[in-house]
């Protein structure tokens, strides 16, 4: 590693400045990500009392090694560090060739991309990571998501009249609180596991049935949407899905009656939440019973819910719609927010010496880039998943983005069709060759099959074992040649011999390197 | 109960024994067994047969002592050259072995066709197109796995010969197969089958001669997926379903082998199936990449002890040198020093599947360190020290970075995130694939120039 850097220009400033907006209690650094960014190479201005409402002191910050600065001059940084997007007002104030690292939603808001645009500056979208395994570190949707659950449980636990956990004392039997998580995302997983470890009796619903292990990793009961799912080559697709949709219904209605709390989590960014709990649901349910619509702010999951607002209900039901969940733990939501930020900055900073460099062939930064230099770059190109086929099926949580479909190689109609063709051929040389050809043809293609399936989960360190054991395997044709030798003719007598001859070194030698290669994998 | 009916039994317990052994190679807990199955399954298979000749009236005691001496040397000659051959020369061997598959097909065919068949009418027509079938597909592997040994042990260039119009050569001979093989039908003789032969053996040869060397490994267990059909084949004009189960076991389960190895280099499995997808020539590159800096041993030993964590990630160079004993050394060195070792093994590094995997494990390498490609990739971030040894365009930052680049879209190993890299090399030359490597000459990266079993004992000795 280069530590000799001549002539380097003199380190960007990161300004971290205070939150403008009413109730925004985060800050986008805390004195330990300051910590990491110094060590990045910058140097780092901090608001006078931007930490305050998170628990950060001046002090704090100082020791940590920023600077405290008055707003005009943490405005004036090279690069701007903040939780919410700039109002019309904060965005006058950057300096020209600033760079913001901030919330956007340039989805949602195509008026402030505009006026951002207005500027000669580059602004990042912490929002807009891309759901890829490398930029994970970055994905302030998760972090904030994952705060968010805990907080539901914490907030249903402060309305509810009992306890969540089943006790017997000397005053008598508490049964346990039961608790239903609709949608298992990032969001529904952090409430699952919060509230089965306050004691309560946890149960999810969500539509994708491969959630039924992290819900049970977390103590909690998969309720399954148990609908029979007959596929057929023509229309029914969407008949499923209806009756997908009313057995959902259903188990939200018998849940609800017999649940004490619910928490929603069904948000999709860009489009109003699905309802799921009915008004008469809602009704059903016993007095002092809570429910937490985590989607509030999008139109809520639950009919009757207010964003921003808690509610009670005639029947005694607290709806809580407070669109702030992870803002309510101002000190841990800075810390993570702030982790995301450093991360991208360590992506940002490739030479480690203070100078932001913008790679906009890099799938992450070009994505999360909404303007740079007067010209609006979103949206991003989609974002191309690597070849590996297990990524192809990759699907987030409920609460985040949903990604975009992936490009399937094939259709499923042209795939059924293809299938078709060959199943039909296949028929079709049975049904009209004359014996014993029927009876071959049917052993080889289950033989193929068997062939495909069993191959298919091999370890990618044994394909070299494999292919010398499949090797020794296929001198099975000794055994044509050796039936051959029985032949009462000099000729072909010869030329079985060598194929016997030829085909034994197959069988032996293979066995025999395949044994000598495995005998020396070893574990550790 | 007739020898007969014991040998069509025994076939099927055959059989059965051969999935499991596939079965059982898929993981490393149940490979030995595994093995253990395949060798239970053949023993069987082969007493059933010698049960069966030996009891036909006509083999007599000079086709039984004939049968023996054939089973000897072949068994004694494979079981020497199992014993004798370097990790590094695997490729060659089964490259040779699946000729052997394959010419054994061809004489199986051509046997066919002398033998008096006793068959008339349509019954006879299919025999005869299954001799063709048989023959052909037998002649195929047996030239294309000529081909690929000889360009796996350097004996031709393994540079793609580029034929003009070689798709229409290739689907030439595939028309000539099916006119010879109606021809055949209608008016069986031995011309014919010479001269199908004679096609095969050119088609074979032409389709691994259009591939260049760097695609060997998917040529490798395509030929392995081929030598499957050709046993298949002869079981179809041998009536016998030992043969048609097992080939079509190795057939289907060669194939999808290959398709994998097809998504880990981003190519086309139909056109790799179909023979010739060989790189382009390279083009000159006049791109002006900056400057390589050097490292000697001594200071990458230094970089190595103030490491937190390690990966290797091994290519074809690492097998030419023989490095693997003195990299295990280093991994024991470094792992009693409490720093983390793992290796990063490219699907495609070597001229095998695998073929890193094994070599690392004949030097005692636990299996548990060497990842692949998918579980490590995000780790690189984060990594104090990656050491490239040998490998090259598996770790081409162009593949993904460069739309231009002919190897663009392969997935590849991202070394170039890890803090430092150094990459052990012979000289500046481009890697298989013809293209200049851009990691070379990055901040990061660092050359160790020289042979690279000898530069990773010199870095033992500083350590």
């Amino acid at each position: 590693m280069s530590d000799g850097q001549q002539e380097s220009p003199p380190a960007a400033v990161i300004g971290v400045v205070a939150e403008s907006s009413p109730g925004e209690t985060r800050v986008s650094a805390t004195p330990a990500t300051v910590r990491q960014l110094i060590d990045l190479g910058y140097v780092v201005a901090v608001e006078s009392g931007a930490g305050a409402k998170a628990s950060f002191t001046d002090e704090a910050y100082v020791e940590a090694g920023a600077v405290i600065a008055p707003a005009v001059d943490v405005w004036h940084s090279g690069i701007v560090f903040k939780v919410n997007a700039p109002s019309t007002f904060e965005i006058g104030k950057l300096a020209d060739g600033a760079t913001l690292i901030s919330l956007i939603s340039p989805a949602l808001n195509p008026d402030l991309v505009e006026a951002l645009a207005q500027r000669p500056i580059t602004v990042l979208a912490m929002d807009a990571v891309p759901r890829i395994s490398r930029a994970q570190s970055m994905d302030v949707l998760s972090s904030m998501a994952n705060i968010a659950g805990y907080r539901a449980v914490v907030e249903a636990a402060h309305v509810f009249g009992r306890f969540f956990t089943g006790q017997i004392t000397a005053a008598g039997k508490v049964p346990p609180a039961k608790v239903l998580v609709a949608g298992v995302g990032v969001a529904g997983l952090a409430a699952i596991g919060t509230a089965n470890s306050m004691g309560a009796i946890v149960r999810a619903t969500d539509p994708r049935a491969e959630v039924a292990d992290q819900v049970a990793s977390l103590g909690g009961e998969y309720l399954a949407v148990d609908v029979e799912t007959e596929q057929s080559t023509d229309g029914y697709a969407k008949a499923t899905s209806e009756d997908y949709d009313r057995r959902a219904a259903e188990i939200y209605s018998e849940q609800a009656a017999d649940v004490d709390i619910i928490i929603t989590t069904a948000l999709i960014p860009g489009r109003a939440a699905p309802v799921l709990i009915t008004a008469a649901d809602v009704a059903s349910m016993k007095a002092g019973s809570v429910i937490v619509d985590m989607a509030a702010s999008n139109g809520g999951n639950v009919e009757g819910s207010v964003a921003g607002e808690a509610v009670v209900t005639d029947n005694g039901v607290t709806i809580i719609g407070y669109t702030d969940l992870a803002g309510r733990l101002p000190t841990q939501a800075s810390q993570l927010y702030g982790t995301n930020l450093v991360n991208l900055m360590k992506l940002l900073t490739p030479g480690k010496d203070g100078q932001l460099v913008l790679d906009l062939d890099d799938v992450v930064q070009r994505t999360i880039t909404v303007v740079r230099d007067r010209e609006t770059l979103w949206p991003p190109p989609p974002v191309q998943v690597s070849a590996a086929p297990a990524a192809a099926g990759a699907s987030t949580g409920s609460t985040g983005v949903e990604p975009k479909p992936e490009k399937q190689p094939m259709s499923t109609e042209r795939k059924l069709t293809l299938i078709g063709i060959g199943v039909l051929a296949l028929f079709l040389v049975n049904a009209y060759a004359p014996e014993p050809l029927p009876e071959h043809f049917t052993v080889l293609v289950l033989a193929i099959v068997i062939g495909y399936y069993v191959i298919g989960k091999v370890h990618h360190a044994l394909h070299t074992p494999l292919m010398s054991v499949t090797n020794a395997i296929s001198g099975i044709i000794v055994v044509g040649a050796m039936q051959q030798i029985a032949a009462d003719d000099a000729a072909i007598r010869t030329l079985a011999f060598v194929a016997v001859l030829l085909a034994s070194i197959n069988v032996f030698g293979g066995f025999a390197v395949t044994r000598r290669m495995l005998s020396m994998f070893s574990k550790g | 109960m007739t020898s007969q009916s014991v040998a069509t039994a025994a076939y099927l317990v055959a059989a059965l024994l051969f999935i499991l052994s596939l079965a059982g190679l898929s993981k490393h807990e149940s490979s030995r067994q595994g093995v253990l199955y395949g060798i239970v399954g053949m023993a069987i298979a082969l007493v059933a047969t010698f049960i069966v000749v030996a009891d036909a009236e006509s083999t007599g005691a000079a086709g039984i002592i004939l049968l023996l001496i054939a089973v000897a040397i072949g068994a004694a000659i494979g079981l020497w050259r199992a014993r004798v051959v370097e990790m590094t020369g695997m490729p060659e061997l089964i490259a040779l072995l699946h000729s052997f598959v394959g010419l054994a097909a061809v004489l199986v065919g051509w046997n066919g066709h002398l033998e008096d068949n006793f068959l008339t009418g349509s019954l006879e027509d299919i025999h005869n197109a299954e001799v063709f079938v048989g023959v052909f597909i037998g002649a195929v592997t047996f030239t294309g796995s000529i081909v690929a040994f000889l360009k796996l042990s350097a004996r031709i260039k393994s540079a793609p010969l580029m034929l003009p119009g070689k798709n229409y050569i290739n689907l030439g001979a595939l028309a000539a197969f099916a006119g010879l093989t109606i021809w055949f039908v209608a008016s069986p003789n031995i011309g014919l089958l010479i001269a199908v032969t004679i096609v095969a053996l050119a088609l074979g040869w032409h389709l691994v001669a259009s591939i260049g060397g760097g695609d060997m490994p998917v040529v490798v267990s395509m030929l392995n997926s081929y030598s499957g059909w050709a046993a298949a084949a002869s079981g179809f004009l041998l009536d016998n379903n030992a043969l048609i189960v097992t080939g079509a076991l190795v057939g289907s389960s060669g194939a999808y082998l290959s398709y994998i190895m097809c998504q880990a280099m981003n190519r086309s499995f139909i056109s790799v199936i179909a023979g010739g997808f060989g790189m382009e020539a390279a083009t000159a590159d006049d791109t002006d990449y900056g400057d390589y800096r050097e490292i000697n041993a001594a200071d990458t030993a230094e970089l190595l002890k103030n490491a937190s964590s390690v990966i290797i990630t091994p290519g074809y160079g690492m097998a030419v040198a023989q490095a693997q004993y003195p990299v295990a050394d280093l991994v024991k060195k470094l792992r009693e020093r409490d720093i983390e070792v793992r290796f990063g093994i490219h699907p495609v590094a070597g001229r095998l599947p695998g073929h890193m995997n094994v070599l690392l494990a004949e030097a005692k390498v636990p299996y548990d360190i060497a990842l692949e490609m998918d579980e490590i990739n995000d780790d690189f971030d984060g990594t104090s020290v990656v050491l490239v040894i040998g490998a090259n365009d598996t770790v081409n930052p162009a593949a993904t970075e460069d739309p231009s680049s002919p190897i663009a879209g392969m997935p590849v190993l991202r070394v170039w995130e890890a803090d430092n890299v150094v990459v052990f090399k012979r000289s500046m030359a481009a890697g298989y694939a013809g293209v200049q490597n851009p990691l070379f000459f990055r901040d990061n990266a660092q050359m160790l120039f020289g042979d690279a079993k000898e530069r990773v004992e010199d870095i033992l000795r500083e350590l």
